[in-house]
């Protein structure tokens, strides 16, 4: 089937998402739709899934003009969507999650177990996508479950099947997989969007790119003859630098050091088993992994949020071990935290609030239990113009602030301390590339500075940008350990994966 | 600076590897908690109660109008203090040692349960306590406990917290009294169970639609419905005492089952409410886990979002549950009037919704569960009751706040490892 | 630096000074729509359909006005009557602001039944077993034992919560029930029993620690007494406390994102401790002053649904300190009206408590009175809890 957007254009409150969007993707052949965090992407596949509905423009599939008023009725038309935040429902089986609003059922509306199993082997076995139906979601891995998504979708007899980020929880080998069942399914002649950021991944798999920004669409090219370059300059509308300058680090002394630090959760499992390193001042170590294998413990075993169960940890050669994240905070480790909206920021507080949020106890800001209005907003306006925080406006909420600049506030309130230690989680995570690099540009100018540095991402081109020093995390173990400039992505991948080389 | 690690084992690398089990130090200590609690309790026997132990207790197994009469159970009081003390003391000591692991929550149950056997004999020690009765009075008072349970187990499957199961008792006792004295028992109680669903219509409008926080919309439900009834029974009521005199349905002798000693009276001698009960405990947990209905609400209380993508309508799974809910949430409330005393008073559901909700968080939001947790509250209330029958040197208000204390024990003990519905108390927006 | 409105809209500077930012502290919110139309046309609304409840039980329409005149009448048609609002509105101040604060560090408190009856019993305990002591000696004794006795009673569920994960709500609940059969027990007990009597009343509480009636010179049935002066100091303390020391910072932050606030160094322990001890302790004071201030004595169910109050006084004033008050007034004239209908119209005043519960329901979803009076507004509904897991 064909599918044809024209003129779609979807208005929010303040933001224009999609904006006069025309596209065309061809039976048998993927398109992959490339644009940064906020080209207006996922409003478009949620305009083409029913969810939204467009403002103006027209969905067209083989010259049939279609009007879909919720999703049921994009799933009819013969369109599927794999989401990039899976929907499904960890505590269900495959089957229940497959068979969800088209169940097989007897009288009184009863579930046909047995017919519900029988419909997602078929689709398995006909497309080669292995799985069990009776496991529950929760218990198989990220590349399993996007099959499920994938076999729901086509148990609806989707013909248009859109990816939205498919890859960015899968390891380069699972990315080898899907890449296999993307083909398999052109084969059999079904039209394939594929949304992404990455670069490669749309020039190694796409028969047509078009390019997203600020909600338009800027442009289309041939994979065949595109570079990354090209695509990177036409997402963001000017040159941008994919590397970041940086001299050669000279480590100093060490500052934080772990020693076989094992974490368990309450039913005994080991999160983070035996974890030994260093980090020095002057450098940045950057920890690579694909995510839940245990980089969010590492990074609370560090900052004292997660208690350790064995092991020790030392830092500027106190043992801190049994510290408080208080403690931790006042002996000198600033963090970043993973997770923007939920940890590293308050979003009903003002940006003044929030720049303090982690040091409103301290002098200056306060004098016994009085806090220090006065002080806390002259370093508030100080911070939000030397960090490029915009709007600059100190009482704002800090909800207001679009992803980049909530993240440059907080790496403003952290980078702003002269401590020895910085551990900054998925530093860079759904940000627009302006920010990106001038995150980028803040860390290494703190290497600079000589402080020590304790990266972790998800994403191996971050990793690789900044990184003076490589640890691959899989399964709570740290599995290798890597000289940056001798590294290939390649090599990282494969450990990432849990095979040694 | 460049060195690599050495290469763990390979068949780490297993892309399912399990991660290996062994007992956290929190485990280890919750072990030895448990433990000292069961040797408290066995030291409570021997110091407290043996001292003040004598004679023997009559236990009654038969009611007086029981076709089959069992003969009195006579226990010597000290000498089965005695026994049960050890018994404690043993299990203590091997959970403080070794500890049952895996069975740890059982024993402890367990354990609790011969204290409050040693308690009932001490108690009971030259006097009569006929235990059958208890045991019907427990089933009975279990009702309107499971009853408010399912009410909140069908919202928060959807993902509605409902903490107006109070308010829902209350309104359903009120019209069930009213109109059943108007017309009958069983339009009453179709009146209650009306009640029940309108005031859960309120609920879902204001919860999906409106988003309000749920919390607090129970929580006004409990406030209009408490000053609602009053208003109502001071202005109306007090004037018409003709409609504050319900008929009381009877109990049914279910034939044969009926007659059997102990288990006849208890669980085959009951009002057509407690009978409702038991049907719609079976029912709501066939519905649930068994019909394309029930994997629709799970999955709306658990990922809404998913269900929505699928075409599976949010808003009407969540009215749908939530009224279904606030009508056996009325139904319950019947019990209250129809069921036991015919009459209305101010506020005489006495909190039995909030034990209905610690019954779902006890009962893991499972029908089957939350009766037995209602069971336990049903047991320690008509415990208390029949302990202040008896001459013991214990108040009757510590013994009434019996049910509220096991309440905050249960879910002191139990919340956080009990895993609510994940999108429990979220409004849902399409964004 | 900037204050953040409850529905973190608005940011108030704290330089601004005078009438102008008190009012706009007592409205709370980003303009006079969402502050002061809203809750006026939810109060408005609330009485339409008391009137219509008051008429479904077998009342004219005359009837039905001259309910509501005795109403108005009773809660400011003389001094006297403003007197028993003010009476009636002392404790409401302290029982919202024991909820306001609980919600501001993400608790909801519906324990202040309780807290305040375990209060007024340990306040009249120290009112009626010492005598000979000076009265500045004696009152403020049986004043902190109030909020101490409330502070035990709020104790209990802040540590369960903070300790085990126990939800709040369902302990505070408890915590209700277990007071009131407390009280009970107590009031039987020769400690607490008045001599001679058979029913549970206590001793009464010596004149050296009484709260002094305010204008007892004027007119002696003018029954508003110290306490509301004690409450309006409670709300200058909670405000000051909330918005302008490390601890509010922490009470705040706790309440809005417990993540954020455990990065940051906070103790959600010690938040869900201490806010719970405070809550209930200003529930408790309300106790106190009830028992030293009103009834001399206490006797079974003098809490007389309060703490209950408490809780839409809290949501009516936003869980502001400054809308407490305005809404402990209004809901103190509804109560002190209720009484003067209940007398002379013979409409019971419990159709008060449905009031107040239906000036809730709109309050927490201003859209609705949006809908019904077409009134455009941008006030999203209340959100103070997630669920159970929390």
């Amino acid at each position: 089937m064909e599918l044809q957007l024209k003129g779609i254009t979807k208005q929010f409150p303040g933001v224009l998402a999609n904006d006069d969007v025309t596209l065309t993707a061809r039976s048998g052949k993927v398109l992959a739709l490339i644009g940064e965090n906020g080209a207006g992407k996922s409003t478009l596949m949620n305009v083409l899934s029913g969810l939204y509905h467009p403002d103006a423009g027209e969905i067209i599939i083989d010259g049939q003009v279609q009007k879909f008023d919720d999703p049921g009725d994009a799933i009819k038309a013969g369109i599927g969507m794999v989401h990039q935040h899976f929907m499904l429902v960890p505590v269900f089986s495959v089957w229940e999650n497959v068979v969800l609003g088209i169940e097989p059922t007897r009288a009184g509306g009863v579930l046909s177990r047995k017919e519900a199993r029988r419909e997602v082997k078929e689709i398995s076995e006909r497309f080669g996508l292995a799985v069990d139906p009776d496991v529950l979601v929760e218990d198989i891995p990220v590349g399993i479950q996007q099959r499920v998504e994938i076999i729901k979708v086509l148990l609806r007899g989707a013909k248009i099947l859109v990816f939205d980020e498919p890859t960015a929880v899968l390891t380069p080998q699972e990315v080898e997989e899907f890449f296999g069942i993307v083909a398999e399914l052109k084969g059999r002649g079904a039209t394939i969007i594929f949304i992404t950021h990455k670069l490669k991944e749309a020039l190694a798999i796409a028969d047509d790119i078009t390019v997203l920004r600020g909600g338009k669409v800027v442009g289309h090219a041939d994979p065949a003859t595109a570079t990354p370059e090209d695509l990177a300059a036409m997402m963001v509308g000017r040159d941008i630098e994919l590397v970041v300058e940086k001299s050669e680090a000279e480590p100093g002394a060490g500052v934080l050091e772990l020693a076989d630090v094992t974490m368990l959760d309450d039913y005994g499992r080991a999160l983070l088993k035996d974890i030994s390193f260093s980090v020095r001042a002057g450098e940045i170590v950057g920890v690579a992994g694909i995510q839940g294998n245990g980089q969010t413990e590492l990074v609370e075993a560090i900052t004292g949020l997660l208690p350790i169960s064995r092991g020790r940890i030392t830092f500027e050669g106190k043992d801190i071990t049994r510290y408080s994240p208080r403690d931790r905070h006042t002996a000198g480790i600033a963090h970043v935290p993973e997770d923007r909206n939920h940890m590293g920021m308050i979003g009903s507080f003002s940006v003044a609030e929030n720049l303090v949020l982690d040091s409103y106890y301290a002098q200056p800001f306060s004098r016994g239990i009085r806090l220090q209005g006065d002080v806390i907003r002259d370093s508030a306006e100080a911070l939000v113009e030397q960090f490029d925080v915009r709007p600059p406006i100190i009482s704002n909420t800090g909800g207001a602030l679009s992803g980049g600049n909530a993240q440059k506030m907080i790496v403003a309130r952290e980078f702003s301390r002269d401590v020895p230690l910085v551990v900054c989680a998925q530093p860079t995570r759904g940000i627009d590339v302006g920010s990106i690099e001038y995150i980028h540009e803040q860390i290494v100018k703190k290497r600079d500075e000589g402080k020590a540095i304790l990266i972790v991402s998800t994403e191996l081109d971050e990793i690789f940008a900044l990184s003076d020093r490589i640890l691959v995390m899989y399964d709570g173990r740290i599995v290798a350990e890597l000289k940056a400039s001798e590294a290939t992505p390649t090599e990282v991948g494969l450990y990432m994966a849990g095979r040694a080389a | 600076m460049s060195q690599t690690f050495e290469k763990p084992p390979a068949e780490s690398y297993e892309l399912t590897a399990s991660r290996t089990r062994e007992l956290s130090k929190s485990q280890i200590r919750r072990a030895q908690i448990s433990g000292v609690v069961m040797l408290l309790l066995a030291a409570f026997v021997v110091v407290f109660l043996i001292p003040n132990a004598e004679g023997d207790a009559t236990f009654g197994l038969s009611t007086a109008r029981d076709a089959v009469q069992l003969s009195d159970l006579v226990v010597p009081v000290t000498a089965s203090l005695w026994v049960l003390a050890m018994v404690l003391g043993f299990l203590g000591a091997t959970q403080f040692v070794r500890g049952f692991q895996r069975r740890s929550t059982l024993i402890l149950g367990l354990s609790f349960g011969v204290f409050v056997i040693a308690f009932i004999i001490w108690a009971t020690a030259d006097q009569q306590f006929n235990l059958t009765s208890m045991l019907v009075a427990t089933v009975s008072r279990c009702t309107p406990i499971a009853l408010g349970a399912l009410s909140g187990i069908l919202c928060e499957r959807s993902g509605v917290v409902n903490i107006g199961i109070e308010g829902m008792l209350l309104g359903g006792a009120f019209s069930g009294v009213v109109i059943g004295s108007l017309f009958g028992g069983w339009i009453g109680l179709v009146a209650a169970t009306l009640t029940g669903g309108i005031l859960a219509l309120l609920l879902a409008v204001l919860a999906v639609n409106f988003r309000v926080d749920q919390i607090i919309i129970g929580v006004v439900i409990n406030i209009l419905v408490l000053g609602l009834t009053s208003f109502l029974s001071s202005q109306v009521l007090i004037k018409n005492p003709d409609l504050n005199n319900a008929p009381i349905f009877p109990a049914i002798k279910i034939p044969v089952l009926g007659d059997i000693p102990i288990i006849g009276p208890v669980f085959f001698n009951q009002t057509i409410i407690v009978y409702g009960m038991f049907i719609l405990v079976g029912t709501v947990t066939y519905l649930l886990f068994r019909t394309r209905w029930g994997l629709r609400t799970r999955s709306v209380g658990e990922n809404p979002r998913a269900a929505d993508s699928l075409g599976v309508s949010v808003a009407k799974v969540r009215y749908l549950a939530v009224i279904y809910g606030g009508m056996v949430g009325g139904f319950a409330g019947a019990w209250f009037t129809l069921g036991t005393v015919g009459r209305f008073d101010e506020g005489m559901t006495g909190g039995r919704g909030f034990i209905g909700l610690a019954a779902m968080i006890f009962g893991a939001w499972n029908p089957v569960g939350a009766l037995g947790a209602a069971m336990v509250f049903g047991f320690s209330e008509s415990l208390s009751e029949k302990l202040s029958l008896l001459d013991i040197p214990i108040p009757t208000e510590f013994l009434a706040m019996i049910p509220y204390l096991v309440t905050i024990v249960v879910v002191a003990g139990l919340v956080g490892r009990a895993r609510p519905p994940a999108a429990d108390g979220q409004p849902y927006t399409k964004e | 630096m900037s204050l953040t409105s409850p529905d973190g809209k608005t940011t108030i500077e704290p330089d601004d000074s005078g009438w102008a930012t008190f009012f706009r502290r007592l409205t709370t919110a980003t303009d006079w729509k969402t502050g002061l139309v809203i809750p006026a046309l939810a109060v408005l609304t609330a009485l339409i359909i008391g009137a219509i409840i008051i008429m479904l039980t077998g009342s004219s329409l005359q009837e039905t006005l001259q309910a509501y005149w005795a109403l108005l009448e009773g809660s400011v048609g003389s001094l006297r009557a403003i007197s028993a609002t003010l009476t009636e509105a002392t404790p409401l101040i302290l029982t919202g602001l024991s909820v306001a604060i609980a919600f501001r560090a993400g608790l909801f408190n519906i324990g202040g039944e309780g807290q305040l009856l375990i209060g007024g019993m340990t306040a009249v305990l120290v009112g009626f077993s010492f005598t000979g002591l000076p009265w500045f000696i004696h009152l403020p004794m049986a004043v902190a034992a109030g909020f101490l006795g409330g502070a035990v009673w709020g104790f209990v569920p802040g540590f369960l919560k903070a300790k085990t994960g126990a939800h709040e709500v369902i302990v505070t609940i408890m915590m209700n029930y277990i007071a009131i059969y407390l009280t009970g027990y107590l009031l039987k007990t020769a400690l607490f029993q008045r001599e001679g009597r058979n029913d549970p009343i206590s001793k009464n509480v010596e004149e050296s620690a009484q709260l002094p009636k305010l204008l007892g010179w004027f007119d002696s049935a003018m029954r508003v007494h110290l306490g509301l002066i004690i409450a309006l100091i409670a709300v200058v303390l909670v405000w000051w406390l909330l918005f302008r020391t490390t601890t509010g910072f922490e009470f705040r932050a706790v309440g809005a994102n417990s993540h954020a606030a455990r990065y940051a160094g906070m103790s959600v322990t010690k938040v869900y401790i201490l806010v719970m001890v405070i809550a209930g302790g200003l529930a408790g004071l309300a106790g106190g002053g009830q028992v030293l201030g009103v009834l001399d004595r206490a006797s079974p169910g003098f809490s007389a649904g309060l703490g209950f109050d408490g809780i839409s006084v809290a949501l009516l004033g936003r869980s502001n300190p400054f809308g407490v008050v305005a809404a402990a007034l209004l809901f103190g004239g509804l109560t002190a009206g209720g009484q003067n209908m209940q007398a002379t119209a013979n409409v019971g005043i419990d159709l008060v408590s449905v009031i107040q519960a239906l000036i809730i329901i709109f309050v927490a979803a201003p859209a609705l009175i949006g809908a019904i009076y077409r009134v455009k507004t941008d006030a999203s509904s209340t959100q103070i809890s997630q669920g159970w897991s929390s």
